[in-house]
């Protein structure tokens, strides 16, 4: 959080300042020491995840569930099993939270809005009302079912912001799409809870699909969703050269011979495919699509080329580590992840908010 | 000389013709909740004849009726009208003095922080019905006095304040969300009534502090109304005409807060009252009116035919506040349509 930084963290065009050598800001060495940071963070998150939960499990038993080699007596069966179980629910963390992220910076980048993020614009809240809806009006069953449902969802909720809030003068301000997808997930949540309370048998069991979580994470559901969460993720870092040309404005970036239409639409499409997939699977995690793109803006600039596969590292470092917050701070119970998100993502919300001029609102 | 007669003379008779309107409005609004308070005592489970439920008020005892009309329907009855008294009237006078309906206290997270105090006193501190309303007070208190500060950066600007206080609402509702899930003993319906708002667990010791709060607040906010009316022309207008603006101010948001917090210690934070009442009423009542009273009848009528609905329209008895939220969430969508349109600054 270094002040002097402060200007590219809005994403806007900006001439470039003298205090830097290029316009992107960075070199490459600084570039690759941050990425060997979020390496490490992500190394160390993920060792936690797997050895910390709501069963103290020592460090040996660790090593011998993850090798097989068993062997360490009775005792430790239950310890290895626990560790077992820990491994799809750290896998799934990972590659929600490097989905999110992505699907962030994308939409930051589309809307040209540093207030952006899957949850905020109400994305994730389309994409888990359609899961419900599928459910319990279709008989939708089965992951690649409920991804279907969520990407249908995710896509017009995405639609459907975006046109209510570029109506008017002045096209789609921070304020508007951000105000109109406030209360797109207002009106979604009530809708999921209308449908959800009176079958209290499917809220118990879908209950993430209120507050999103890690928690019921399997193997097959995780395949499932993998294809959906790569095509999206390959879509969305093909658009990362003229992502960065959008920054500039659409003339200029139109100038610089960049489809501007083409690029948006396909950079949304990415964005739409990544939320809509994680959301089936998790239910709606807000923040991280805010929280990480911004922080690694600041480390290493603007260049979605760099953004993009840092981001998705930070994203899935970020949400296993707080995945682990969320099983050890209430034990015996756990934390949905979507809560703990909130509560680190909603001051940096505030902050950006803050920083931003009235004018720009 | 006839000029200034005749212009005088349409003045007075256009401000006597909106007066008229606003008292036929008022009349029609009391009405109307007073109908709909009464339709509460009636229905329920089972339907009991006006005659049984009048006779049960008085104080007779009517097998089957009694119980479930003193104890149960009263009660929610009257927790109904009251919550959606003081949700509408704070509602409208945070919308009337930041000039931006979105600016509703549910809206930019005040309610979220009433409900967050109320949650942690019941689940944590196991505290009385009044200690839950105090702290909730505090809670609705700080999160306004936050809220503001956090706002004001260069100057103060309504925008802002309302993208600070949705960041804020996601924080503490994120917060409720986490004592709740600590509480075990909390199913989840219960756990609702703190998320969305319900009137299923009032009772006369929950709503007695809101009606005292009501006592001192009504009349004290309908005594601000004119210069409330004044500050919309913005702060020198109103200073120009004699209002003590800071005064002002600071008595009818702490009146407001106060109001908000100690009905959301009542039946939780019901979804989107506090934002619809005031521009209803407004609708209602015309330009250049308080829409102060008014706001508070809608709240009221909203909550009391919301819970109905909840109840009666489907085989499942909903929560009030799912059901107003599944109102309210369209109607908000609406206003913004309408005033991202016709080019109003937001």
């Amino acid at each position: 959080m270094v002040a002097v930084h402060a200007p590219e963290v809005t994403g806007l065009p900006r001439p470039p300042s003298g205090r830097r050598g290029t316009p992107r800001g960075r070199t490459v060495g600084v570039r690759l020491a941050v990425l060997a940071l979020v390496l490490g963070l992500l190394g160390l998150a993920v060792l936690a995840s797997v050895a910390f939960g709501t069963r103290p499990v020592s460090l040996a038993e660790v090593f011998s569930a993850l090798t097989g080699t068993g062997g360490l007596g009775e005792g430790s069966v239950v310890a290895e099993a626990a560790v077992r179980q820990r491994i799809p629910r750290t896998v799934l963390a990972m590659i929600i939270g490097a989905s999110l992220a992505m699907a962030g910076a994308a939409m930051q980048a589309v809307t040209r809005n540093p207030l952006a993020d899957p949850g905020i614009l109400g994305v994730s809240g389309g994409a888990a009302l359609a899961v419900v809806v599928g459910i319990v009006f279709f008989g939708v069953t089965g992951p690649v079912g409920y991804i279907v449902m969520a990407m249908g969802g995710a896509a017009a909720a995405a639609v459907l912001v975006y046109t209510i809030g570029s109506l008017g003068r002045g096209g789609a301000s921070p304020l508007k799409l951000a105000l109109a997808g406030a209360a797109m997930s207002a009106a979604f949540t009530s809708l999921v809870s209308a449908i959800l309370l009176p079958r209290v048998d499917v809220m118990v069991t879908f209950r993430f699909w209120q507050i999103g979580g890690v928690g019921g994470a399997q193997w097959e559901r995780i395949g499932a969703v993998a294809p959906f969460l790569l095509a999206g993720a390959v879509l969305v870092v093909g658009m990362a050269s003229a992502m960065n040309s959008l920054a500039l404005g659409d003339d200029l970036a139109v100038g610089l011979g960049v489809r501007v239409a083409r690029t948006r639409l396909l950079a949304s499409v990415g964005a739409v495919v990544l939320t809509g997939a994680a959301t089936a699977i998790a239910g709606p995690i807000g923040f991280v699509g805010l929280v990480v793109p911004h922080a690694v803006r600041l480390l290493v600039g603007p260049d979605h080329r760099w953004l993009l596969p840092i981001s998705a590292l930070a994203g899935a470092a970020l949400l296993t580590a707080a995945d682990v917050v969320g099983r050890v701070v209430a034990r015996p119970a756990e934390i949905e992840v979507g809560i703990i998100t909130a509560l680190i993502g909603a001051p940096v919300f505030i902050a950006l908010v803050r920083r931003l001029k009235v004018r720009e609102l | 000389m006839t000029a200034v007669l005749t212009t005088t003379s349409v003045v007075v008779a256009g401000r006597a013709r909106r007066g008229a309107r606003r008292r036929r409005v008022l009349v029609v609004l009391a009405v109307v909740a007073l109908a709909l308070l009464a339709a509460s005592l009636l229905a329920g489970t089972t339907y009991h004849p006006p005659a049984d439920v009048l006779r049960a008020l008085a104080g007779e005892n009517i097998p089957g009726a009694s119980f479930a009309v003193r104890e149960l329907r009263l009660p929610r009855a009257v927790t109904g009208l009251a919550v959606g008294l003081a949700f509408g009237v704070a509602g409208t006078v945070f919308q009337t003095m930041l000039r931006n309906p979105l600016a509703a206290p549910d809206v930019i997270g005040i309610s979220s922080g009433a409900s967050a105090a109320a949650v942690f006193g019941i689940v944590v501190l196991s505290l009385g019905d009044t200690a839950v309303a105090l702290l909730a007070l505090g809670g609705g208190l700080t999160t306004a006095t936050l809220i503001y500060l956090l706002a004001v950066r260069q100057g103060f600007a309504g925008t802002r304040l309302i993208l600070i206080g949705i960041g804020m609402a996601a924080m503490l509702d994120s917060t409720v969300t986490y004592v709740l899930s600590r509480a075990s003993q909390w199913d989840l319906q219960a756990a609702m009534q703190w998320l969305a708002g319900s009137l299923n667990g009032a009772s006369w010791s929950r709503t007695l502090p809101l009606l005292l709060a009501l006592a001192v607040g009504l009349p004290l906010i309908a005594g601000q109304a004119r210069n409330l009316q004044q500050l919309r022309l913005g702060d020198d207008a109103a200073a120009g005409v004699g209002v003590p603006v800071d005064l002002t101010r600071l008595v009818l948001i702490a009146t407001a807060v106060t109001l908000l917090s100690v009905a959301t210690a009542a039946a939780g934070p019901i979804a989107f009252v506090a934002f619809m009442a005031g521009p209803i009423a407004a609708r209602l009542i015309g330009q250049g009116d308080s829409p102060v009273l008014a706001a508070g009848m809608v709240g009221a009528i909203l909550v009391l035919a919301a819970d109905l609905v909840g109840q009666l329209a489907t085989g499942t008895r909903y929560p009030v506040g799912v059901v107003t939220g599944v109102l309210g969430a369209p109607y908000l969508l609406y206003l913004l349509v309408r005033t991202y349109r016709t080019g109003g600054a937001l």
